[in-house]
């Protein structure tokens, strides 16, 4: 490692040119990247990637899948942006989607004396709550004990997608449904209603669309959106100006917890009719929400627009499953590659990078203690 | 069978069941003292068990796809390296990069293998006299050689661990990495060999599951043992010991599931109980003097770069 | 005449960092076996001229020769061959390791851990030069006291005979000063060379033989303890010329607005960093804390600012006691807080406007129940960078694009603008240019005229002897006096900065 030094420079200022176009670049060289891979795994990849775009964006019925995929992606991916803007890192948004999905459900199935016209609205409410609550766990542990956000946050997506398993399996599975591991359908008044013959439950698309938008303005025209960006840019600023850190953590962790949930309420009552196995809700959009932030940069209202993409990509690795024999798993490479080369693009948002062939080594010991960067 | 008989095998059964669990907590355990947090165990994992079968198949010699998967692994383990300490990418987004990638990689590979018996596979090798040992001897001395090499891997990570130079050195990167920087000890080689050796960890452990455990390629057949990895470094906090306690409690955990089913205690709560242990773990160990005997690397998941004036 | 050995000798040194000559042809001779004090203020260029030594830096000129070899030092691992061994004002141990870990840390060998070596050691260091230490100790577990001793053996074990030791009483107890000062000169006694930095006055006396003065990257003189004293030393160390003169209008004196009252307060490593301050400042008064860095001015500055908490004492505003009261109320009641690092103080990605409603953000009319008034916060931006001079293209530039002279005069212009009552300052013109710095300096007297009470702590001699109509000098957490502006003297100051007592006037 010593013939080759690669030094960093910190930038001061990322031109606005750049930002712009490094998450471009940095997709596009990720297709690349996969496109060499589905070679060498025996792929056609020119297939794969036309198959794809069809799939997702090439019929009505491809447009009409993209937008309800979308639907918990910019639920999540909102309330991630928050999160993520406050530095908070909440990564267990599958998590709090699970037990919002385990929430609406049970309003739906186990709570009697609901009048029908409410019973939408409780669910929605009784999952949003039940995300915020499952977000504040972390939030709490983080805020008062100092224990990592990170690993508790995902540690309780476990928990919670086998609290689902223990459900469908145990206690709440269905009288009818002979041997799968479902509940009972939901009475009709706890369906969401659809757009015509497609599976879009625009309720809740409307709600997420919203929540992107207000998200926006929340963080930018707010005073407790003006604490959230100078807690995330600068925490000492933050106590400084006498900002209360715990009211902060708190309120990021609790907002993306509830709009999770909300996107958990969503799938069950939207999609399904009931409450299935984990996987079978969510094929990991908590996770790939992860990814549809990161690449709007944070900004509630890019995730609009990356959230309906990265969907597109979702719908279009279905499509390529069934023409091309390729697991369903397919999807992942996808999401994990353009996750990696879109982090890595930062890179040169935020570093100068120069690469030097030293003659000799510069000394090998700190001229004062290094600086440890929390990213 | 009687309920001793019930019992032993269930604790025989839980020695294999915890070995890939030892191999991929070992990993992490020395990547983490590193200072760098491996969220793509998982995917890891995968990627050796995939590869572990997929040279099987080819060539029908257990070690050549036990070093395979070592090597894939590794190659993972290098790339998480490159991406969090050369380029300074958040380390556990990365993590869960890596884990989607291995994740996809290892479905698109293994689609072929899905319904095929391995060509071969590791046998037991009762160890002579000690496995004559009433009750002790089946339990522990009657297995295959993986699970051998896994349990002398404790004591000899605890040794490198404690009384050697390395283990100084990668404790203190962890720990404090501008005093080791200034104390002379190359910050960047070390937690690079620790992330890629964390990485070869990660894949023996996934290859054990399709040439011995299973043993079949079964899609996504790690099914969390990855993520219990991730907690299971927690639990053992960050020592080699304790995860060997630890990793044989969540082995064990996984074996009841199908044994208690029978006396109507539900699988998927019992299979909550490590990430719950390592919560309340996390919640005990919160305070100020416990955190600095026993918690995290204290410079876990920051990049490291020197001050330049 | 036979010239005694020398260890070290430097000859012209020349160091040069952007904007600052840090060593200006410094000469300095060190014998074998003395202890030699380097003396001088902060920035005087005493840590650099020993980094330079211990290969740290490199020196832009001069040569260096070692136990009469002329030496090139190119890196620390250099320096420990050549058998010099330094001990940082912040001392480079792991936490969480043990004393024996740390002393063994970074060894190229043995691969073994060698226990039974360097507790034979230890036991070894400890029976020669007092150097108790406890081999399976935790650092986190030890004083700052012991944990220093840990990184002299550290030093020792490398073979060091001779030993830098930067600021080395800075965290220390009395007791342990005496202990150290007693290890020092035992080795000293014991053929070791040792070579200390510092800027007090009794612990030249206490251990040193000669003492080598800085000013301003240059040596003033070297000196044979024994033939100086105190007063002379004192003088030489602070004496300098005042740059310009500030108009300092006279000021009636309104009712006292800040009561400080035997106030305790613990720095970062839980120390007492604060002990027992008590003074008083009036409207239209400007108080300055004179004193050298880590004196616990900054701790003081902050637990008024309500930042830190006071573990003893009370703090009255206006009459009304208002000891460990958090930061906003504080804001709200008049006190503002001009912070020493710029960063604390500033969101360096957010835009100048953003930047000055840091503190009003949730106030009329900035923000009307949960929303906040864009144009407001505009308006309010744009009369500040009119009014106080902010060089910027735009208020929407983040602040970080702004030079470190504009981003204070942004500061203060958020600090003053809203009427304080108390003003409190920490090092406001440290880094900046002439101009800056007496722009600055116009505003706090401007701040004065207004009837503003200003609590004004900074290193710069100069400028606490410009601005203060007081003058209060803290050292080691105390105040050692408080003299009326036009009684104090560099000198006087001089002697309370290095220790010296003073009645409080």
């Amino acid at each position: 490692m010593n013939w080759v030094s690669i030094r960093l420079e910190k930038r001061l200022d990322t031109p606005r040119w750049l930002n712009a176009v490094t998450p471009v670049l940095s997709v596009l060289a990720a297709l690349v990247f996969i496109a060499v891979l589905f070679y060498i795994l025996g792929v056609n990849p020119l297939v794969a990637y036309r198959r794809i775009f069809m799939g997702a964006f090439g019929s009505l019925y491809g447009l009409s899948e993209t937008l309800t995929k979308a639907i918990p992606l910019i639920l999540c991916g909102a309330g991630l942006a928050i999160s993520f803007r406050a530095r908070v890192y909440n990564i267990g948004a599958e998590g709090q989607l699970l037990v919002g999905a385990i929430a609406a459900t049970w309003v739906a199935l186990f709570v009697p004396g609901i009048p029908d016209p409410l019973r939408l609205p409780a669910m929605f409410v009784a999952g949003a709550l039940a995300g915020a609550l499952w977000a504040l766990i972390p939030g709490l542990l983080k805020a008062k004990l100092r224990q990592d956000e990170v690993l508790t946050s995902l540690m309780l997506v476990y928990i919670a997608s086998e609290l689902v398993n223990h459900l469908v399996y145990g206690p709440w599975k269905g009288a009818q449904e002979w041997g799968f591991p479902y509940t009972d359908k939901f009475p009709p008044s706890a369906i969401i209603p659809h757009l015509g013959t497609t599976r879009i439950h625009y309720p809740t698309l409307i709600i997420a669309v919203l929540a992107a938008i207000l998200a926006y303005y929340f963080i930018q025209r707010t005073r407790w959106g003006f604490e959230i960006r100078v807690t995330g840019e600068n925490p000492e600023a933050a106590r400084y100006a006498g900002m209360n850190y715990l009211r902060t953590v708190l309120l990021v962790i609790g907002i993306s917890g509830a709009l999770a949930g909300i996107a958990g309420v969503g799938e069950v009552a939207g999609i399904h009719g009931r409450l299935r196995y984990p996987q079978g809700i969510s094929p990991g959009y908590g996770f790939t929400a992860i990814i549809v932030a990161w690449l709007a940069r944070l900004n509630p209202l890019a995730v609009l627009l990356t959230g309906f993409l990265i969907s597109g990509l979702l719908v279009g690795g279905d499509a390529i499953q069934l023409a091309l024999n390729l697991p369903a798993a397919t999807v992942h490479l996808f999401n994990g590659v353009i996750l990696l080369f879109v982090l890595s693009g930062d890179l040169f948002t935020r570093y100068r990078v120069r690469i030097e062939f030293p003659a000799r080594m510069a000394p090998a010991v700190a001229v004062r203690p290094g600086v440890e960067v929390k990213e | 069978m009687t309920i001793w008989d019930q019992i032993l095998s269930a604790l025989r059964a839980a020695v294999p069941a915890a070995a890939p669990l030892l191999y991929g907590t070992l990993g992490e355990v020395t990547a983490e003292r590193s200072g760098v947090v491996n969220l793509g165990m998982e995917g890891m994992m995968l990627m050796g068990a995939v590869v572990a079968f997929a040279v099987t198949q080819a060539t029908g010699n257990v070690w050549l796809a036990l070093l395979a998967a070592a090597l894939i692994g590794a190659l993972m383990g290098l790339i998480h390296a490159f991406a969090t300490i050369s380029l300074r990418v958040n380390q556990v987004v990365a993590g869960l990069a890596l884990t989607m990638i291995g994740t996809g990689i290892s479905g698109i590979m293994g689609k072929r293998f899905i319904g095929m018996p391995p060509r071969v596979q590791l046998k037991p090798v009762p160890i002579p006299i000690l496995s004559d040992i009433p009750v002790i001897g089946p339990i522990l001395f009657n297995h295959d050689v993986l699970v051998y090499i896994a349990l002398l891997m404790v004591p000899l990570m605890w040794f490198l661990f404690y009384k050697t130079r390395w283990g100084v050195s990668l404790r203190s990167v962890g720990e404090d990495p501008a005093t080791a920087d200034a104390m002379g000890v190359n910050v960047f080689r070390v937690r690079y060999l620790a992330v890629t050796f964390g990485g070869l960890m990660a894949g023996i452990g996934g290859a054990y599951l399709p040439i011995v455990y299973t043993p079949a390629w079964i899609e996504g057949m790690t099914a969390g043992a990855g993520w219990i990895v991730i907690a299971l470094t927690i639990f053992s906090m960050w020592d080699p010991a304790r995860a060997l306690l630890g990793a044989y409690l969540f082995g064990g955990v996984r074996i009841l599931q199908y044994r208690l089913q029978k006396l109507g205690v539900s699988p998927p709560l019992l299979n909550t109980l490590p990430f719950v242990f390592t919560i309340l773990v996390l919640l005990i160990s919160a305070g100020e003097t416990m955190r600095k005997r026993l918690g995290a690397p204290a410079a876990l998941m920051k990049p490291y770069a020197r001050e330049e004036r | 005449m036979a010239e005694p050995s020398l260890a070290v000798e430097m000859r012209g040194i020349v160091k040069r960092f952007p904007g600052v000559l840090a060593n200006d042809h410094v000469n300095l001779a060190v014998r074998t076996g003395e202890v030699h004090a380097l003396l001088g203020e902060n920035g005087a260029g005493k840590t650099t001229l020993m980094n330079i030594l211990y290969g740290i830096y490199h020196p832009d000129e001069g040569e260096i020769f070692v136990k009469g070899k002329h030496v090139r030092i190119h890196s620390p691992s250099d320096a420990i061959r050549l058998g010099i061994g330094m001990v940082h004002q912040q001392f480079r141990l792991v936490p969480s390791h043990t004393v024996a870990e740390n002393v063994v840390l970074g060894l190229p060998r043995p691969f073994f851990f060698p226990e039974r070596a360097a507790r034979q050691k230890l036991r070894e260091f400890a029976q020669k030069y007092g150097l108790e230490v406890d081999p399976d100790a935790r650092i986190w577990q030890l004083s700052a006291g012991e944990q220093q001793r840990v990184e002299i053996v550290k030093a020792l074990y490398r073979g060091a005979d001779i030993l830098i030791l930067d600021e080395p009483t800075s965290m220390l107890t009395p007791q342990e000063i005496r202990e150290l000062m007693a290890t020092v000169r035992r080795m000293a006694a014991e053929g070791k060379t040792v070579i200390f930095i510092t800027h007090k006055l009794d612990e030249v006396f206490a251990a040193s033989d000669r003492v080598t003065v800085l000013r301003q990257g240059k040596v003033v003189a070297t000196l044979e303890t024994s033939q100086t004293d105190k007063r002379e030393l004192a003088r030489l160390m602070v004496g300098r010329d005042v740059l310009f003169r500030l108009e300092k209008k006279p000021v009636t004196l309104g009712p006292t607005v800040l009561e400080v009252k035997n106030l305790h307060v613990r720095g970062d490593r839980g120390q007492m960093a604060v002990k027992g301050v008590s003074f008083h400042i009036a409207a239209g008064e400007i108080l300055g804390i004179a004193g050298v860095a880590g004196n616990g001015q900054r701790e003081l500055a902050e637990a008024l600012a309500g930042l830190r908490p006071a573990v003893k004492g009370h703090v009255f505003l206006k009459g009304k006691d208002v000891t460990n009261q958090p930061p906003r109320v504080l804001a709200r009641s008049g006190v503002c807080y001009v912070p020493a690092e710029r960063p604390v103080g500033t969101v360096p990605n957010l835009s100048v406007a953003e930047n000055l409603v840091l503190k009003a953000y949730d106030q009329s009319p900035f923000c009307n129940g949960i929303f906040l008034d864009p144009e407001a916060i505009a308006n309010h931006a744009d009369r500040l960078i009119a009014e106080y001079g902010v060089a910027t293209p735009s208020r929407e530039t983040p602040l970080k694009l702004l030079s470190g002279g504009n981003i204070q005069r942004a500061i203060l212009a958020r600090e003053t603008s809203c009427a304080p009552s108390l003003l409190i300052a920490v090092h406001p013109t440290s880094g900046l240019d002439v101009g800056a710095t007496e722009y600055i300096r116009q505003t706090l007297l401007a701040q004065r005229e207004q009837g503003t009470a200003v609590l004004l702590v900074s290193e710069d001699l100069e400028e606490i002897l410009q601005l203060s109509d007081r003058i209060a000098v803290m050292y080691g957490g105390e105040i050692m006096g408080i003299l009326p502006a036009e009684q104090a003297d560099l000198e006087t100051i001089g002697l309370m900065m290095a220790g010296i007592h003073r009645e409080v006037a």
